[in-house]
């Protein structure tokens, strides 16, 4: 249990390269970016947590209940938001590609140039 | 190189990368044993510094405010980008092709109507769905909540208008110069809150109202509110300034009519 | 707007460490296993299902680690925003290939 959730982060980044090496269509290889996107996510928040230690809310328990790292899930928490406005503009990009070059396949988007 | 070749050697150097990072986190001092010390500092004094009783919120735009205006313009620019690039391709097709654009304007025509039991659930969901937004967007200080979570819900109720089938209602709604003033008066709201700061005098982003006298109400937290409501708003225009691009106009105003 | 401290209530944390952890490690397994299912499936329709899916494991895994906040950023934007905009890429895309 001291090391598991670490295992799991590098589990879901590589399965996330995997799937963005392997791709054959754009929209998969930006759905696998998102999965090794939110490994970092988990990372984070495994880092900050304290075993017996509640949420850093401290409206109803007393002020100094021992709570886990509340800076970590402030930069969890705005990351999320803000790369899924990444990934849309990912996407529009690959709609424009798809219509310039007529295809989606990465493998083939590399070979067709100007 | 055949593409199972390419797999294979993918296959290794992921091994090796994997490897590493293990190694690199099993550095770490173990999941549950976290050493601090920010952490704890600021879970003890944020919420006498500041009169927020969420820590999370106090860290997002007060202790760490500066991170917070940079996130929200890489919002701000990502979602300009969206509406640059698929502006530019609307408008190169209604320039260059007058009567293609008819043809897939009726090939929308066979798109199916909208069950009558997902226009009911949207518009009913409608109104709790902004009521929501709104109730996170100003609750930063005491629950968890805040601008950028409250902001994607709000984005959320404009967009079941658009999932019952009222695609006109969603343009009538919130119209794109609309959208786009919003986004920026939040985005802007944002950096000027921390300018007025810098105009008394104070550096960049000093919380100068007051703190309110009860930890954890709504009105407490002095600029912590402020800045999550116009964070708030830069997000969710955001959002449904990057869904109404990604609608194509051509195809369902025609379907729109009916 | 002052009434909140009247209705704060005090509530002791009760969960014992070890329910705890067989807790984390199960949300951990599911996880990993969603990204796989994500990462395997080819077709992108489908594929925006099984994100959905995994943003809501993903959710319940920060709720587990006591990040009400995170949990609420990943349910609105991976279970709901990100999906819509997939899926309207998709529709752009199709309607052009006709």
């Amino acid at each position: 249990m001291q090391f598991f959730p670490f295992v799991v982060v590098v589990w879901i980044l590589a399965v996330g390269l995997y799937g963005i090496v392997t791709s054959r269509h754009l929209v998969h290889l930006i759905v696998c970016l998102i999965v090794v996107q939110s490994s970092t996510y988990v990372l984070l928040l495994g880092v900050g947590y304290k075993t017996g230690a509640v949420a850093p809310y401290f409206f109803d328990v007393p002020n100094h209940t021992p709570a886990v790292d509340p800076v970590v899930q402030a930069l969890a928490l705005t990351d999320v938001v803000v790369e899924a406005a990444v990934t849309a503009l990912l996407l529009a990009i690959a709609i424009q590609a798809h219509k310039r070059f007529g295809t989606l396949d990465p493998q083939e988007l590399v070979e067709l140039k100007g | 190189m055949t593409p199972a070749g390419r797999r294979w050697i993918f296959v290794a150097a992921i091994a090796g990368l994997a490897a590493f990072y293990l190694w690199g986190l099993v550095g770490l001092p173990g999941f549950g044993n976290y050493p601090g010390p920010y952490g704890d500092i600021i879970n003890r004094v944020a919420v006498a510094q500041t009169n927020a009783t969420a820590a999370v919120s106090a860290v997002n735009f007060e202790y760490r405010g500066f991170d917070t205006v940079g996130e929200e313009f890489i919002l701000f620019v990502a979602a300009t980008g969206v509406a640059v690039v698929l502006r530019h391709m609307r408008d190169e097709r209604e320039r260059a092709t007058g009567g293609e654009h008819g043809d897939e304007a009726d090939e929308g025509r066979r798109v199916p109507a909208t069950s009558g039991a997902i226009r009911m659930v949207a518009l009913i969901m409608t109104g709790p769905t902004v009521v929501m937004g709104w109730w996170l967007v100003s609750h930063a200080q005491t629950d968890p909540s805040g601008g950028f979570q409250g902001g994607v819900v709000l984005a959320t109720a404009f967009i079941l208008i658009y999932l019952a089938g009222q695609f006109l209602a969603f343009e009538r709604v919130s119209p794109v110069d609309v959208t786009d003033a919003v986004e920026a008066v939040g985005a802007g709201g944002f950096a000027a809150v921390g300018i007025t700061a810098v105009a008394m005098g104070l550096p960049y982003l000093t919380n100068f109202l007051g703190l309110g006298t009860t930890p954890g109400a709504v009105s407490s937290s002095g600029t912590i509110a402020l800045i999550s409501f116009f964070v708030g708003l830069a997000v969710g225009a955001a959002f449904i300034l990057i869904v109404s691009e990604m609608l194509d106009q051509a195809l369902l105003l025609r379907q729109g009519s009916q | 707007m002052t009434a909140s401290h009247l209705i704060a209530v005090v509530t002791p944390y009760t969960v014992p460490t070890g329910l705890m952890d067989v807790l984390q490690v199960t949300v951990l397994v599911l996880v990993a296993a969603a990204a796989t299912m994500v990462v395997v499936i080819r077709v992108p329709a489908r594929q925006v299902i099984a994100l959905s899916v995994y943003g809501i494991l993903l959710a319940v895994l920060f709720l587990v680690f006591q990040a009400p906040d995170v949990t609420l950023s990943e349910l609105t934007v991976g279970a709901v925003a990100l999906p819509i905009l997939l899926l309207l890429t998709l529709a752009k895309i199709r309607r052009r290939e006709k």
